[in-house]
């Protein structure tokens, strides 16, 4: 066989096998609620992505072999690799839309904005759990699209509220500095509208630098122009290299590190780690443990580790791992109060829709299901789909990280009217309604 | 024997002057348009539309012009995601400052936008060429990106900088905006090919193009025969920013609905962009099509087959090897021994999906490798040594 007829008979094949794939995508299987992951264990971004996802996934593994499955019913999974990149985080959400999803988690900012609009459309609801479109926490205006616990704007009035203890008062914040660091993105520019407005609020001056993709592993130029102003606290919304260089820069350039801030995508173990005691100081965002506290992973341990399955147990209980496991749970206990509302077997993305907008998970329910001082308890409703969580303050230590500073709440009555403003604005240029049916 | 023009006589310079004077290729590429606009809509799904057919149209659309400007003036242009963002950043403005007007003529309008950005960005080349001019078009890039996020008045001040296509009715059909349906923006965006497709091919063939082509192939040269290169130039500038332009705006109406400025990354949109046009055929407006059905095409196909295309690639190492191994006689077997085995061991595996996505980046660069090796002059130099062989088939000589 010369290699050309191998070529087209490869092709034959292809063309053989595309109707067969195409056919086991939608078959989809009646017993079972089919819960992907859209995950990015490659590109820039890997060492971030891959805690994340193996932490999500380890949880849905652990729910099926103790449990079998939520409520009896099996969980399906499946992850696609999209390294982080939004076409292909697209071609991912397409892949899976056959399959039936009961929720999608779409793990970057980029892709959340490009389903928002496709979420009400397909049925299948959205959840960005702290990242994604801050607006998205009217749910007046985005009925399918969820953020909670806590959205960005929410964190970064937490912040300023933080700063405002150790000082002494919010009212001490008066002629106080304040900057942001920032990745030249969607992502990284998100709070600057709110640090500004709080600005005008408590009398402190702000002032924002933003780090370009490409400049993520140099830096100087910006902490040259920070150390300068020399603002009283740094805040920073960096992900990937970004956060290790920024950290870095700080200790070279002198600022002190317990004034620097991170939100909560700059402050895993990847970020301090390599950095060991020279990190010690650095504070950061968060909502849930950063260690292997908790029942839940004993559990994850016991039923998927010790029985040769699962990933790495080395990250198991890392912060991003961690945050892997908590949005699993937020979906899957949508999912259980959804089976348990329709009494049937299989839900649907509507129903674990319903499910999501009256969820309220108290410390009873959190401690029921392994999440004992794990995470706060969250409780969401139709018109506020962002919780509203209070935020955790951690330190690195120069080996772990601790929390320093429990429930830290956000300033809600500056930020929830905001986040209605740019609801509306967000929702029109959707052609959205907004719903009359929350009161 | 199907593939003959043996009869066909042309009794005007009209006839001999088609853009396809043999019947058989003019009625290949009708049935070919026929079908895309007929057969497609009936057959795909929406991960067809939204994942392969969608964004091969409008990159297609980039393609093609960034092929009037490198292949057919011989311009090497990185910046072509900037001029795209113009016509993007336009469309948006357009559209959401004119909510009545039809987005078709905001698509249209926009890349007058892209046009002038082009003719200025252009004006280096005059002066540079080769590598460096390819330098001085990343300005461009480089400006744009930096523009559009700083100024908020571009995204209408949303606080992500991110900017969302408006939804616009037309007959009663949603033409634009995230409850279009993907046949509609599909059937939008082919039509958009088609059109410059007609107009560059038959700009290519008058003066204009020829004159294009003189700079392209003897810059010196062309000005002694009386092209002046000023307006050459500029002229494919303007006309390939605003095909650019327009597939900007496509880019944010059909494709991404809602995107920041990243989006038109040098990575994400001026590279591949280029890499179509080369993989495709410098110089050929078939190429281009060619180029974004391969660099859009492929890795969807080894990221839905990867198992597939691992077992290919071992079968067809393994059956060179053989064919390299000759003097060692019975010895030469070995590699298929081991080879199809594997080959079949591999095709019943189930990648994990990240080993997926490294197979794509492994295979998916081979394969642009390889089309380099064997084809230097593009996929659509090989449609023509297809066209070739099959006038002479089945008496080849």
């Amino acid at each position: 066989m010369n290699i050309r007829k191998l070529g087209l008979r490869i092709l034959a094949a292809a063309f053989v096998a595309v109707p067969v794939w195409e056919a086991s995508v939608t078959a989809a299987q009646a017993d079972s609620i089919f819960i992907p992951q859209a995950s990015y264990r490659t590109g820039k971004y890997s060492v971030n992505g891959t805690p994340f996802a193996n932490g999500f996934d380890d949880y849905l593994a652990m729910l099926n072999v103790r449990d079998g499955g939520i409520e009896g019913v099996t969980i399906d999974t499946e992850e696609c690799e999209f390294g982080y990149v939004t076409d292909k985080g697209v071609e991912c959400y397409e892949r899976f839309k056959s399959k039936k999803p009961v929720a999608y988690t779409p793990l970057s900012t980029g892709v959340t904005y490009k389903l928002v609009p496709k979420a009400a459309v397909d049925k299948i609801p959205v959840l960005s759990s702290g990242y994604g479109m801050s607006a998205a926490a009217d749910g007046r205006w985005f009925p399918w699209v969820f953020n909670f616990p806590t959205s960005y704007w929410s964190q970064a009035s937490a912040f300023v509220r933080y700063i405002g203890e150790l000082e002494g008062g919010l009212d001490k914040l008066k002629g106080k500095k304040i900057g942001l660091i920032f990745l030249e993105s969607g992502y990284g520019r998100e709070p600057i509208p709110l640090l500004k407005k709080l600005a005008e609020k408590y009398g402190y001056e702000f002032k924002d630098y933003s780090v370009p993709g490409k400049e993520m592993e140099k830096q100087q130029a910006q902490w040259r122009k920070i150390v300068k102003w020399k603002p009283d606290y740094m805040l920073m919304w960096g992900w990937g290299n970004m956060n290790r260089v920024a950290i870095r820069r700080a200790t070279e350039f002198g600022f002190p590190l317990n004034k620097f801030i991170g939100v909560w995508w700059s402050g895993a173990d990847s970020d301090t780690k390599p950095l060991g005691k020279l990190a010690k100081g650095y504070r950061a965002g968060n909502w849930h443990a950063p260690d292997a506290c908790c029942d839940v992973h004993k559990d994850i341990l016991k039923h998927v580790y010790d029985k040769g399955n699962g990933h790495d147990k080395a990250m198991v209980g890392q912060v991003l791992y961690n945050r892997g496991v908590v949005t699993a749970m937020y979906i899957t206990e949508a999912v259980r109060d959804a089976i348990k509302a329709n009494g049937g077997k299989a839900v649907n993305g509507e129903q674990v829709r319903d499910a999501m907008e009256k969820m309220s998970i108290d410390a009873a329910r959190l401690k029921g299901i392994g999440f004992e001082g794990f995470t706060s308890p969250i409780k969401v409703s139709c018109a506020d789909h962002e919780g509203s969580g209070p935020v955790v303050i951690q330190e690195w230590d120069g080996e772990k990280w601790v929390i320093i500073k429990r429930d830290v709440k956000p300033l809600t009555d500056v930020v929830r009217p905001m986040l209605e403003a740019a609801a509306v604005t967000e929702g029109e240029k959707l052609g959205y309604k907004k719903r009359d049916n929350c009161s | 024997m199907f593939y003959r023009e043996a009869g066909q006589f042309k009794a005007s310079y009209g006839t001999d002057q088609a853009i396809f004077p043999i019947a058989q290729d003019k009625w290949f590429v009708l049935a070919v348009v026929a079908a895309a606009y007929l057969v497609v809509p009936l057959v795909a799904n929406s991960y067809w539309y939204e994942v392969i057919l969608t964004p091969v149209v409008v990159m297609s659309l980039s393609a093609l012009g960034l092929n009037v400007l490198t292949g057919y003036c011989g311009q090497i242009s990185l910046g072509h995601g900037g001029f795209m963002a113009v016509g993007a950043f336009a469309a948006f403005k357009i559209a959401t400052a004119f909510p009545e007007l039809n987005v078709i003529i905001v698509f249209l309008i926009s890349g007058l936008f892209a046009a002038f950005a082009g003719v200025i960005f252009g004006i280096p080349s005059l002066r540079i060429k080769g590598f460096y001019l390819a330098v001085a078009t990343l300005a461009s890039q480089f400006f744009f990106e930096w523009w559009f996020q700083q100024v908020g008045w571009f995204s209408n001040y949303a606080p992500s900088g991110t900017i969302t296509a408006p939804s616009q009715e037309f007959m009663g059909v949603v033409i634009s905006g995230p409850s279009a349906t993907g046949v509609v923006k599909y059937l939008i965006g082919l039509t958009f090919l088609v059109f410059f497709c007609i107009v560059v091919k038959n700009l290519v063939r008058s003066h204009i193009g020829r004159s294009w082509m003189a700079i392209r192939d003897m810059d010196i040269a062309a000005e002694i025969i009386g092209i002046k290169p000023l307006q050459t130039k500029l002229l494919a500038f303007a006309i390939s920013s605003y095909i650019a332009g327009v597939s900007g705006a496509l880019f944010l109406f059909l494709m991404r609905i809602s995107l920041e400025m990243e989006a038109f990354d040098i990575i994400a949109i001026s590279f591949p962009v280029l890499f179509m046009v080369i993989v495709g055929g410098l110089g050929s407006v078939m190429g281009s099509i060619f180029g974004a059905v391969f660099i859009i095409g492929t890795p969807v196909f080894i990221k839905n087959f990867p198992e597939l295309t691992t077992a290919s690639v071992i079968l067809v190492l393994a059956g060179l090897s053989v064919a390299w191994l000759t003097k060692y006689g019975v010895w030469r077997w070995v590699p298929l021994v081991i080879g199809v085995p594997l080959a079949v061991f591999v095709f019943f595996q189930k990648f994990a999906s990240n080993t997926a996505e490294h197979i794509v980046l492994m295979f998916f660069g081979l394969s642009i490798v390889l089309v380099l090796i064997f084809e230097p002059n593009g996929l659509a130099r090989l449609w023509q040594i297809a066209k070739e062989k099959f006038r002479l088939w089945p008496y080849p000589y």
